[in-house]
Order: C-alpha cells, then sequence, then structure tokens
C-alpha cells in the first residue's frame, strides 16, 4: 500500500480544498447536486447531496441505509432524482431544468454491484465481450484478452462464471465493466465478501489501471478501515445528506458533528460540561455527570469553549488502557477507576464494559484479557490520553 | 371407424401455428407486464387472465360476433379476402390463441420478474440497449418459463372444445378439431371410437407435459453468482 499512497497525496492537497476547477483535477470531474424523494415501506427517505469527484478514489462512506446505492444508482441512471444536476467533464448526465436525461446505456457509467451480478449463463470471456458489441470483432478480442491479463483472470476466460471462486468473480465482474472505457467508476461494496489480502491486491490491480485512466472512482464501504486504507477523499453519507467531506485523516479523527462520530465508531459518548480551560497548556477540564456517584473528570485537547459550555465528548473503545493495578509514571493525564461489568468477545476483540460511574466500553485483544485475568467484578483502571478524548459541538 | 386422422392433423396444425403465435405475441405483452409501472395495470392483467374464467361459450360467443360481417373487424377482412372469417382455420387460429392468451403469458411474465434488476441493470450500464437486453440476458435466463408457457398454450389448444365449437362450427378438414370429433362420437353412441381418441389425447398431453417439467427440472439455474 505504500506505493500506492504516494500519488494520492497531491490529490489530498487539491481535493480538500472545494471548489475544485476541473483543469487542475488530471481528468474528468464528476460533478453531482441532486436531489431523490423514495417512500419505502411507508417512510419517505430524501437523498439530498451535492458533491464532486475528481479523478482517483472517493471513498462514499456512512451506514447501511444512508442512501449510498441510490447515490450510485441516480449517477448510473437507473434512478432518475427528482431535481438537480449530474455531470462528467463536460458531458451532461441529467439535468432536470433541461430535462437532459441520458440512458444508462449511454453515460459510460461503470457500475459494479455488490452482488457483481456476472452472467450467469456465459464464460468469464462472454462476461467481458458483453460491453462490447458495438466494436470489430478483432478489436473486441484484444481488448478482453488485454483487460483479462492486466486482471490476471486470462486462465480462466472459458469457465463458466459459476465455477469461480469468490476473488476471481470481483477480478472478472471488475474486468467486465473496465473493459468498456467508462468514464466514471462506481464501485458499491463489490470487495466486501473478501480477505484483507485478497481485497489489497484487487485494489492494487484497480490502481495501477487507474494510473492510465485517469477517471473519478465513486467506492462505497461502511468499512472505517476501507476508508483509511483507499483514502484520497471521503465524503460521509448519513440518512441522505453529505454530513462531512474531506481526507480521512480530517473526516474519520476529529468529527464535529456527531452523526459523524456515531458513524465512524465512537463507542463512548457522553455529556460533559467544561470545568476548566488551560490555553497556555493546550488542555482543558471537563466533567462527564455520573449518576449518583462522584463526577468523572477528563483532561482534554483545547478547543473554542468556554467554562460552563455543554459539549460531546467522544472516545474510541481501542483508544482506552486497562490496567489491574493503579499505574504509575504514566504520560497520560487521564487515570480512572471502574470496575468491570461485563465482558464480551466479538470476533477477534473483546468488549469490556467498565463502571466509572459513567459506563466505558473498552476493547482489548483475547491474548490481553487472558493475561490480565479478566472477570466481572474486578477492580481496574482505565488510563486515556488526553488526545483520545474527542469533542464535538452538542 | 378408428381415430379420425384429418382431424388430429387438424388440431396438431392449430397447436403448433397457435402457440408459436403466443411466442410472438406473448413476449412483448409479458415484458410489459413484468416490468411496467403503471398504476392501472391490474387492468391489463385480469384483461388477460379472463380466459382462464370465462365460459368457453362467451369467449366463443363474442369473439364469433367480433369476427363476423356486422363488426368492424369482420368487414375489414371480408374487404381484403372476400370472405368472412368465422368458420375457417384463421377465424379458428384466432379465437385459440386469445384463449391460450393466459397460458403462455403468465409463466412468461413470471419468468421475466424473476430474473435478477441488477443482471438487467448491469446489461444497461454495460451499453446494451433494452432490446439487447432483452434477447440476450432476459430471455436465455427466462428458458424455463418460455417452455412451460409454449407448452402450455400447445396442450391448452390441442384440447379445446367450446370456443372451436362456437367459432369454427363442425367443418372436416377445416375446423373439425379432436375435441369435436369425441363429442361427435360420443352423441353417436360410439364410445369405443371416442376412447381411442380421447386416449390418444390424454397420453399425448401427458407426454408433452413430463418433457417440459422433466426438462425444466434440470439445473437451469437463475439468478447472479454469490
Amino acid at each position: 500500500m505504500s506505493e500506492a499512497r504516494v500519488l494520492p497525496q497531491a490529490e489530498v492537497a487539491r481535493a480538500s480544498s472545494l471548489p475544485l476547477a476541473s483543469e487542475d483535477s488530471g481528468g474528468p470531474l464528476l460533478e453531482a447536486g441532486f436531489r431523490k424523494r423514495m417512500a419505502a415501506q411507508g417512510q419517505e427517505f430524501v437523498l439530498d447531496v451535492k458533491f464532486r469527484a475528481a479523478a482517483g478514489f472517493t471513498i462514499l462512506f456512512g451506514p447501511s441505509g444512508a442512501g449510498k446505492t441510490t447515490l450510485l444508482d441516480c449517477v448510473a441512471g437507473l434512478v432518475t432524482p427528482d431535481a438537480g444536476r449530474i455531470g462528467v467533464a463536460d458531458r451532461v448526465l441529467f439535468d432536470a431544468g433541461q430535462r437532459a436525461n441520458i440512458s444508462v446505456s449511454r453515460r459510460r457509467v461503470g457500475y459494479l454491484f455488490q452482488s457483481l451480478a456476472l452472467f450467469p449463463h456465459f464464460t468469464v470471456e462472454q462476461n467481458v465481450q458483453y460491453g462490447l458489441a458495438h466494436l470489430p470483432r478483432a478489436e473486441g478480442n484484444e481488448r478482453v484478452s488485454a483487460i483479462l491479463r492486466a486482471f490476471r483472470v486470462s486462465h480462466l476466460a472459458q469457465r463458466n462464471v459459476r465455477e469461480i471462486s469468490g476473488g476471481e468473480s470481483q477480478r472478472v465482474a471488475l474486468a467486465r465493466t473496465l473493459v468498456t472505457d467508462p468514464a466514471v467508476l462506481l464501485l458499491d461494496e463489490p470487495l466486501a465478501a473478501l480477505d484483507a489480502a485478497t481485497k489489497a491486491k484487487i485494489i492494487d490491480d484497480l490502481r495501477q489501471w487507474n494510473r492510465v485512466h485517469r477517471i473519478p472512482i465513486l467506492y462505497v464501504t461502511h468499512s472505517r478501515e476501507e476508508v483509511f486504507a483507499l483514502g484520497e477523499r471521503v465524503l460521509v453519507l448519513d440518512a441522505g445528506r453529505i454530513v462531512a467531506q474531506g481526507t480521512p485523516h480530517e473526516v474519520m479523527t476529529a468529527p464535529l458533528q456527531e452523526t459523524v462520530a456515531q458513524l465512524v465508531g465512537f463507542e463512548n459518548i457522553f455529556d460533559t460540561t467544561v470545568d476548566e480551560v488551560h490555553p497556555e497548556r493546550g488542555t482543558m477540564i471537563c466533567r462527564l455527570e455520573a449518576n449518583g456517584q462522584s463526577p468523572v473528570t477528563l483532561e482534554t485537547p483545547l478547543v473554542r469553549a468556554e467554562v460552563g459550555s455543554a459539549l460531546r465528548v467522544g472516545i474510541r473503545a481501542g483508544d482506552i488502557l486497562l490496567a489491574t493495578s493503579p499505574p504509575q509514571g504514566l504520560s497520560a493525564r487521564n487515570v480512572i477507576r471502574g470496575v468491570l461489568t461485563a465482558v464480551a468477545q466479538r470476533d477477534m476483540i473483546v468488549a469490556a464494559h467498565v463502571n466509572c460511574g459513567v459506563d466505558l466500553e473498552v476493547h482489548l485483544t483475547l491474548a490481553a484479557r487472558d493475561s490480565l485475568q479478566l472477570a466481572q467484578g474486578k477492580e481496574v483502571w482505565l488510563v486515556i490520553k488526553t488526545h483520545s478524548c474527542h469533542l464535538m459541538q452538542k | 371407424m378408428a381415430i379420425d386422422w384429418q382431424a388430429f392433423w387438424l388440431t396438431l396444425q392449430l397447436a403448433v401455428v397457435v402457440s408459436a403465435a403466443l411466442l410472438v405475441l406473448g413476449l412483448p405483452i409479458a415484458y410489459w407486464i413484468a416490468f411496467s409501472r403503471w398504476r392501472w395495470k391490474f387492468l391489463v392483467e385480469a384483461v388477460v387472465a379472463l380466459p382462464i374464467v370465462l365460459p368457453p361459450t362467451v369467449l366463443g360467443f363474442y369473439v364469433l360476433v367480433a369476427l363476423g360481417p356486422r363488426s368492424p373487424v369482420g368487414r375489414w377482412w371480408i374487404g381484403l379476402t372476400g370472405h368472412t372469417l368465422a368458420f375457417t382455420f384463421s377465424g379458428l387460429v384466432i379465437g385459440s390463441i386469445l384463449y391460450s392468451l393466459p397460458f403462455a403469458v403468465q409463466p412468461f411474465a413470471a419468468s421475466f420478474a424473476g430474473v435478477d434488476r441488477r443482471l438487467i441493470a448491469a446489461s444497461a450500464t454495460l451499453g446494451a440497449s433494452p432490446l439487447r437486453t432483452f434477447f440476450r440476458v432476459i430471455v436465455p435466463l427466462s428458458a424455463p418459463g418460455l417452455i412451460t408457457g409454449a407448452a402450455l398454450s400447445f396442450a391448452h389448444t390441442m384440447g379445446e372444445f367450446g370456443v372451436v365449437l362456437m367459432v369454427g362450427g363442425n367443418i372436416p378438414g377445416v375446423t373439425r378439431t379432436v375435441s369435436i370429433d369425441i363429442f361427435d362420437r360420443v352423441q353417436a353412441s360410439d364410445y369405443s371410437g371416442a376412447n381411442q381418441t380421447a386416449l390418444l389425447l390424454l397420453v399425448l398431453c401427458f407426454v408433452l407435459l413430463a418433457v417440459v417439467y422433466g426438462v425444466n427440472r434440470k439445473a437451469w439455474a437463475v439468478g447472479p453468482v454469490k
């Protein structure tokens, strides 16, 4: 991944400063601003978004039901927005004002569905050939074999798509989409089902392809890891709206709105009141109201707030250290005593709940749980660094 | 007298022509039923399904009236050919197409609707026109439904009686079909003749349906690759 990260840096700098002029994006720019009202199961849902995506990866991140797939469907033309405009480079794909709505088959928008949608009655080669019917046979065959080579699936050409593995299917589906030379590529969690190593290899091949074919790629995911692994630029979608955008670092580590905080996995979110402000040290003391017990105080980074302001603080469960005896000689400023109330295993992590007056969730490895002999009722100390406390507006 | 082979071949001809015509006519109707989002679509579905519940004599009566010299359609045909459609093989074909329409259209529409929408969407995003998508993706993946629809309309036409009698009458070599032949024999107390013909029809329909269900049972896997 380190090699892949070199190029994006320049992109990040440009992409993060909206607005972006199409001349300096180094490729066609996808510009979209549209609204779509939908009714599902009696509930009304409104997708209302405005964004730009330059050449390279743009991550579309959000919980399920946020409207990610609907957004992609609108760009592809499978769903018609009620209002707004969608354009790629100089081409208008949809414009409600001008009553322009280019049909799906003429949009040149490559779309890789979560289900991949490989044609089950065709071989791998026939699937990849499908989008090249307009080309002379020889040229089509040449392009098919070139793309099959680029995605390392040449040896599967004559196989039926039902006989190939998950990772191979992803590669074939990607090849089938890219061989048509799309102007925009939409990926709807196409790699969700793959293991990390297979996924990384496919992403590398896709990046390689994207270096030559500079087109915008909208990549949908709800995995936080993928955002950081792929991220050049992130759009965070929640309940039909883009609630944050920027580089993964900007969006994912310093959220200002709580909706983002919940999305990016702050397991611990509390109401807090500012007790003391120390501009000279760059810190503040915030008090968490504990029910029936003495309040918990936290040293947090300084934000623009006055004594007495009500804020929220978010702490990731993975950022908290847990000790079974009072720790000493630490740089961390917050050491809080509490009692273990629950220890539960989730996949490869252990989620421990500690009552310190407030309930805090802490994530540990299985080995840590075993060596500390954690059990319900045990007295523990939690260690939280000042900069692990993320303040946000209430 | 043994089996009336003339009536038998006529019936076979009728069934072949009708199921071929339904394959052509039924595909666009079924496509529209499967994919249209028109709010009054259910009315069209009800009209298509009518022949299932309507007494064949009722259907036959209206077809006869429509084909006769007093209706615009009948007059147009007479102006074109010089004779009426009623009591001809062509008239029989028209009546039978209407009578067997639901037996073709319903399996067609059900199998079209069963094709994964994402496969259809994938075809469109790959630049295929709706027509290309229809013939390259929807039809191949609906093969079992198409076979079933064609076979059902064939078998249904083989055995029809009421509509044929109303529209075609009983003209040997022109409109006299097997089921009318059986009816005539029973009227004339020729039970053994009736039995032979009836048995032939029964076995034929059974074999046809058995073949269709047997073919469809095979792994025509429909749907996306998981």
